[in-house]
C-alpha cells in the first residue's frame, strides 16, 4: 500500500447555518484555508470526493450544488457517496492506491437544522416496516442505552461522566458549539429527554462543514512538515433491523478494530453522538484510562452531520500533526444505533 | 504495488418495468445481485464488499438507502460504500468498486444499482424549489430541450435523425429480453408522428421510467481466472464540472470531453472510431446519440448525426450505438448507468445474445448526469490491460 497522510483539515461548526442548505458560502473559505495550509490550488488536486445528504438539504442533488465551491473549469475528477464523508476519505484513499493519483481533498457538509433532525434521520429505517411508525433516531438510542443499563454494563452516573469529560476538552476546542466545565450531579438533576438519555446525552444539533486534504508521500511531505499517516483504514457495517442486533456492542466497530493495530495508540477521536455509545466504542476499541478520548470534545460538543466523521479523522490528524499524540485512533460512525463504523490509525514521521 | 488488473466475472439484470409489484426495493437488487452472483459462479461468502449506487434519495422517499438494504445485500460485517454522482451513479458505482480491486485491496467486489421509479415521484424530488437554483419545474426533459435545440442549430442536423435514434433503440430492445419497452415496430415516421412534448423532443424519443436494477461483480486477477471470459477493465473515468457558469458549454460540455480523453489515453487508443467496437451511451432522449458521439471523439464537432443518420450506429455498422436498447428503452435511473457498463462487458465477454455484436472485442460503456455535468465511462475488453 502506498503511504498516504492528512496534509490538511479545515472545519466550521455551528448551532444553526444562516445560509443555503448547500453551504457553499462556508465550503469556499473552508477550501481556502486548506489551500493556504498546504500551498496549493485546486491544480494540484487529484481528486476530488464529498460526503453529504439530500435529506438534510430537504432536496436533490444538493452535492451538485455544493460542487460549486470547487470552481468553474476545468473539469475535475470528482466522487460523491451518500454518507458521512468520512467514507469519501476512503473512497479517496483507494483511489490513491490505484495510482491513478496522488492527492485528494475529501469535504462534507450539512445543514442539520434545515428540518427536524431525529425525524429525518427515521428516513434511513426499513421504508416499509419500521419508518412508516417514525421511530425517530433519539428515542433508538435511549433503547439502546436502556438495553446497557438493564445488562448493567453502564449507568446513569458514568453517561454524565462521559459528558462531563467531553463538555471539558471540548472547552479548548474553538468549534465546539457546547463546552465547559459541569457537575456530574448537576446533569444527573436535568430532566429526561428521551428516558434513560437527558438532553446533553445527545449530540447538539449542529450545522457544519468539513474537509481534509489528503497525498501521497513525497507530495505529503511536500505539503506539510508533519503529516499524519494514515497506517490503516477499515469500515464495516451491522444489520439494521434493531430485532437483529445486540444493541449494547458494536460488531462492526469490533470487525474494523481486528484489521487494524491498535497497540500504542495514545489518542482516540470517537464519533459518538450519545453519551453511552462511546462506553461502546471503548469496549469495543479495548481503549484503557491511559488514552485521551476527543481532546476535541468529541459530537457531544458538536455533531454536523455529514462532516462530524470526517472532523474525527481531522482532529485526529490535528493531534498527530501538532505533536501531541504518537499514534490516534478516529472514528465515524453512520446509521441508527451506530449501525455503520469506519476506524483509521493515524502516525506521524515516516 | 501499482494497479492491479480488474475484471467483471459477474452480470446480473432484472427485467425492467414499468412497476415491479412483486418486489420490494430490497427483493429487487436482490434478484439482479442473485443473478451477478450466479453468473459469476460465486456465493455472498466470496464476496469482500458491497457497493450500493442509486440516484437521489428523494425519488424513493428512503434516506441512505443502503443502510436498510445491508442485509439483503449480504453487506453485514463487510465494507458498505454508497455512491451518488447523479445521473452518471450507475457508472460511477461501476468504476469505485473497480476501484477497490485495482487498488489491491479486495479481491471481489458486488456493486449494485437500482431505482424503483413506480414507489417514486421523480418529476415532484426534481422540482423541490431552491433558493437561488434556477429550477427544473419541466423534469428532465424541459432541462435538455434548449441544449437539444442548440445542437440542431449548430451542426445543421436534419429534423429525422433524433427519430431514427429512437427507432433504432426501441427495435434493438426488442432483442434484449430484460428490456422495459420492447417495440420492434418503431419507425422514424412513427416516431415523428409522436406527440410533441419539449420541442424539438417528441414522446418516443424520451426515455421510459423503469423499475429495475442491476447488478457486476468484480474480481481480481485470480478471481477472473476462475470465469470463462471475463471482461477486463481498461480505462475508467470520471469529470465534474459545475452546473451553472458563464463558459459552460452544455452541448458539447468540457468535462465529456476530457474524460473521454483521459479513457482513450488510458486505454492505448488513439482512433476510437475504429478501435472500439461498439459502445452503450447515456441516451436519455434520442438526440444525445448524436451529441455524445462528438463529445466522446468519434466524429468531429457538428459532424455526430452523420454517423447516426449513415445508419454506422445500428448493429452491424460502424459503431453499433446501444445495442441492448438503451436508456431510451429501459430507466431505472440509477441503474441505468451500470446497465451501460454492464451491457459493454456483456458484448466483450460474447454474452449479449440477440443483440450481440459480432466480434466485439472492446466496448464503451458510457454515463451522464446532473445538467450534462458529472461523466463516468469506461472501456472493456477480452483482453487483460498491459501492465
Amino acid at each position: 500500500m502506498r503511504d498516504v497522510a492528512v496534509v490538511g483539515f479545515a472545519q466550521r461548526q455551528m448551532d444553526a447555518f444562516d445560509g443555503s442548505p448547500t453551504m457553499v458560502e462556508l465550503l469556499v473559505p473552508v477550501f481556502g484555508e486548506l489551500w493556504e495550509q498546504t500551498g496549493w490550488t485546486k491544480a494540484d488536486i487529484g481528486f476530488f470526493c464529498s460526503g453529504s445528504s439530500d435529506y438534510l438539504a430537504g432536496r436533490s442533488f444538493s452535492f451538485v450544488s455544493a460542487i460549486d465551491a470547487i470552481g468553474t473549469l476545468p473539469p475535475v475528477n470528482e466522487s460523491h457517496v451518500e454518507m458521512d464523508p468520512a467514507w469519501a476519505l476512503y473512497e479517496a484513499w483507494v483511489k490513491i492506491q490505484t495510482g491513478e493519483v496522488d492527492t485528494a481533498l475529501v469535504y462534507g457538509f450539512g445543514k442539520s437544522s434545515a428540518g427536524q433532525l431525529r425525524r429525518v434521520l427515521s428516513l434511513q429505517l426499513d421504508p416499509y416496516l419500521t419508518a412508516p411508525l417514525w421511530p425517530d433516531t433519539v428515542s433508538l438510542a435511549a433503547l439502546q442505552a436502556r438495553t446497557g443499563l438493564d445488562a448493567g454494563l453502564w449507568d446513569e452516573k458514568e453517561l454524565a461522566a462521559v459528558v462531563a469529560r467531553n463538555r471539558a476538552t471540548g472547552a479548548g476546542n474553538p468549534h465546539a458549539v457546547v463546552s465547559g466545565e459541569v457537575d456530574v450531579a448537576d446533569l444527573l438533576a436535568e430532566p429526561m429527554f428521551a428516558d434513560p438519555l437527558r438532553r446533553h446525552d445527545c449530540a447538539p444539533v449542529t450545522d457544519g462543514v468539513a474537509a481534509v486534504v489528503l497525498a501521497a508521500g513525497d507530495r505529503a511531505r511536500d505539503a506539510s512538515e508533519r503529516p499524519a499517516w494514515i497506517t490503516g483504514i477499515e469500515h464495516r457495517v451491522d444489520a439494521q433491523s434493531l430485532g437483529l442486533r445486540d444493541l449494547t456492542r458494536s460488531p462492526s466497530t469490533a470487525l474494523a478494530a481486528e484489521r487494524l493495530d491498535l497497540d500504542g495508540v495514545d489518542t482516540a477521536e470517537l464519533h459518538a453522538p450519545f453519551s453511552h455509545q462511546e462506553l461502546i466504542l471503548r469496549t469495543e476499541l479495548g481503549l484503557g484510562d491511559d488514552v485521551a478520548v476527543n481532546p476535541s470534545g468529541g459530537a457531544l460538543c458538536g455533531n454536523p452531520m455529514f462532516a462530524a466523521g470526517l472532523i474525527r479523522v481531522g482532529e485526529a490528524a490535528a493531534q498527530i500533526s501538532s505533536g501531541r499524540s504518537a499514534k490516534a485512533v478516529a472514528h465515524a460512525t453512520s446509521g441508527p444505533a451506530l449501525q455503520q463504523n469506519l476506524l483509521c490509525t493515524l502516525e506521524g514521521g515516516r | 504495488m501499482g494497479k492491479q488488473p480488474a475484471a467483471v466475472i459477474g452480470v446480473g439484470q432484472t427485467h425492467y418495468k414499468a412497476k415491479r409489484e412483486d418486489l420490494s426495493i430490497a427483493g429487487l437488487c436482490r434478484e439482479a445481485a442473485d443473478r451477478a452472483l450466479a453468473d459469476a459462479g460465486v456465493g455472498f461468502d466470496d464476496i469482500d464488499a458491497v457497493v450500493v449506487g442509486k440516484a437521489p434519495d428523494l425519488f424513493e422517499g428512503v434516506m441512505m438507502p443502503e443502510l436498510y438494504l445491508a442485509e439483503a445485500l449480504g453487506a453485514v460485517g463487510k465494507p458498505l460504500l454508497r455512491v451518488h454522482t447523479a445521473g452518471s451513479v450507475g457508472g460511477s458505482t461501476a468504476i469505485v468498486a473497480a476501484s477497490l480491486v485495482q487498488a489491491g485491496v479486495h479481491r471481489r467486489v458486488l456493486a449494485v444499482t437500482f431505482e424503483k421509479q413506480s414507489e417514486s415521484n421523480a418529476m415532484w424530488a426534481l422540482s423541490v424549489p431552491v433558493p437561488f437554483v434556477m429550477p427544473v419545474h419541466a423534469g428532465a426533459g424541459g432541462y435538455f430541450a434548449p441544449h437539444v435545440r442548440s445542437y440542431i442549430r449548430r451542426s445543421g442536423a436534419p429534423e429525422h435523425v433524433g427519430a431514427m435514434v429512437a427507432a433504432k433503440d426501441r427495435r434493438n430492445a426488442a432483442r434484449n429480453p430484460y428490456a422495459h419497452l420492447r417495440q420492434p415496430d418503431t419507425t422514424v415516421e412513427s416516431v415523428m408522428a409522436s406527440q410533441m412534448l419539449w420541442d424539438p423532443i417528441r414522446y418516443d424519443e424520451t426515455c421510459p421510467s423503469s423499475d429495475g436494477a442491476c447488478a457486476i461483480v468484480i474480481g481480481d486477477e485470480q478471481a477472473a481466472a476462475l470465469v470463462d471470459s471475463p471482461a477486463w477493465i481498461q480505462a475508467t473515468a470520471m469529470r465534474t464540472e459545475p452546473t451553472t457558469a458563464a463558459e459552460r458549454d452544455q452541448v458539447n460540455p468540457q468535462a465529456g470531453r476530457e474524460a473521454a480523453a483521459a479513457l482513450w489515453r488510458q486505454a492505448g487508443i488513439t482512433d476510437p472510431l475504429r478501435e472500439i467496437d461498439c459502445a452503450e451511451i447515456y441516451v436519455p432522449f434520442s438526440w444525445f446519440e448524436p451529441m455524445w458521439i462528438e463529445n466522446l471523439g468519434f466524429a468531429p464537432e457538428g459532424e455526430g448525426w452523420k454517423l447516426t443518420e449513415s445508419g454506422q450506429t445500428e448493429i452491424g455498422g460502424t459503431l453499433p450505438i446501444n445495442m441492448s436498447g438503451g436508456v431510451l428503452s429501459s430507466n431505472p435511473i440509477g441503474a441505468s448507468g451500470m446497465i451501460r457498463f454492464a451491457e459493454a462487458a456483456l458484448q466483450v465477454r460474447g454474452r449479449a445474445g440477440e443483440h450481440q455484436v459480432d466480434g466485439a472485442r472492446r466496448a464503451l460503456g458510457h454515463a451522464y448526469g446532473g445538467g450534462s455535468q458529472f461523466f463516468s465511462m469506461w472501456v472493456v475488453g477480452s483482453e487483460k490491460p498491459a501492465a
